[in-house]
């Protein structure tokens, strides 16, 4: 098992849906709004709680997107920690279960 | 205890509920009220009001919460309790039409977000057979779009638009809640072809909003009481299905009835345009 494991996943209390190619986040709780982008996008549709962020970066963000991967963990991880400032993510060192958004 | 009570069925959005009362009086100001809403359909839901307590007027914002299965909803100047699975709910107050306003508004949020629709600040009126609607804060010129409609437009409000999903996209009703211009509306529907944000400006102008916008617009100009995140979500939901089949536009006009003449010819040209999906 790889060190340092990041798992996320999303919130209950949140509501989401795709828009004309946009993904539009609700957080319930405080009615904050955000749009996502392509790339937010793909991170946040894969926060199952059981799949390291490490390896949503590689399969998902690096495989579809052409970006650097150093670069793309780091960008991961700084949008992973405003949505979890936001209460739209999750995130543990540990295997997460996750609530479906609406 | 034992006082016959009396009730009146006010048909607002297609959704009869009676209002019941021990007081003539109160029956007679209600039924005034709501005139052109009255119904003799059977009731699906009803309220019972209890007039025999003295609150004080209030501008206090409204409480609604959810309390095991039912909701309370209170202000200064009321209080409510609604089962909504009896469809049956009590309201204490005074015979005043603004505490039966508000509780009635309430009601109506709680059972369209149940059901996909919503209350939005908005006027709205028929024109050509459609509905459009025209939301925006106080002062960005709701009731001025009404006052400049043509004789041929039937105005179903100048301020709390009614809206529900149906086969083909969404209607607009009329609704007894008035504004400034201080009529009800018709007690009509049609289907919803437009919203437009409005803005006043030098001339009149349609454009388009990005999906995000027209969603966070629209979500900011619903009208929803409850502290409840399940039913926000809905609402979220709904909202987002309301943007992707309905045409959402900024409309800055200048106030004069040629801005009506933009409104049809909108109207014109969309009607093949498709929506975002």
């Amino acid at each position: 098992m790889p060190e340092n494991c990041t798992y996320i996943a999303r919130s209950s209390a949140i509501a989401a849906r795709a828009l004309a190619g946009e993904m539009m986040v609700m957080n319930s709780a405080d009615s904050t709004f955000f749009t996502l982008n392509e790339v937010a996008t793909a991170i946040f549709q894969a926060a199952d709680g059981r799949t390291p962020l490490r390896e949503i970066v590689r399969d998902r963000i690096c495989e579809q997107f052409d970006v650097d991967p150093g670069q793309a963990q780091a960008d991961a991880e700084q949008f992973v920690a405003e949505l979890s400032g936001h209460g739209i993510l999750l995130v543990s060192n540990q295997p997460l279960s996750s609530e479906p958004a609406r | 205890m034992g006082a016959l009570r009396k009730s009146a069925c006010v048909e607002i959005g297609a959704i009869p509920i009676a209002l019941s009362t021990t007081e003539d009086g109160f029956l007679e100001l209600l039924s005034r009220r709501y005139d052109g809403f009255l119904s003799s359909s059977r009731p699906e839901f009803e309220l019972e009001f209890d007039l025999s307590v003295t609150y004080s007027v209030s501008d206090a914002d409204v409480q609604v919460q959810r309390d095991g299965d039912e909701w309370t909803m209170q202000r200064g100047d009321f209080r409510a309790h609604w089962d909504p699975r009896a469809g049956r709910g009590t309201v204490r107050q005074d015979a005043n039409p603004y505490s039966l306003d508000t509780v009635l508004r309430i009601l109506h949020s709680l059972i369209l977000a149940e059901r996909g629709g919503f209350l939005l600040h908005a006027a709205s009126a028929i024109c050509d057979r459609q509905a459009f609607l025209f939301s925006g804060v106080s002062g960005a010129g709701k009731t001025t779009m009404t006052r400049l409609a043509p004789p041929d437009v039937t105005l179903l409000t100048d301020e709390i638009s009614y809206l529900r999903p149906g086969a083909g996209g969404y209607a607009a009703f009329g609704t007894p809640f008035a504004g400034e211009l201080a009529r009800s509306g018709e007690n009509c529907s049609a289907p919803v072809s437009a919203l437009f944000f409005l803005e006043q400006g030098p001339e009149n102008r349609i454009d388009e909003l990005a999906s995000g916008e027209a969603v966070r617009r629209l979500m900011r100009n619903i009208l929803f009481f409850a502290e409840d995140q399940i039913l926000v979500q809905k609402l979220f939901v709904t909202a987002c299905d309301f943007v992707a089949r309905v045409p959402i536009r900024r409309l800055t006009f200048y106030p004069d009835g040629r801005v009506w003449d933009e409104i049809r010819n909108f109207a014109a040209d969309a009607e093949e345009v498709p929506q975002h999906a």
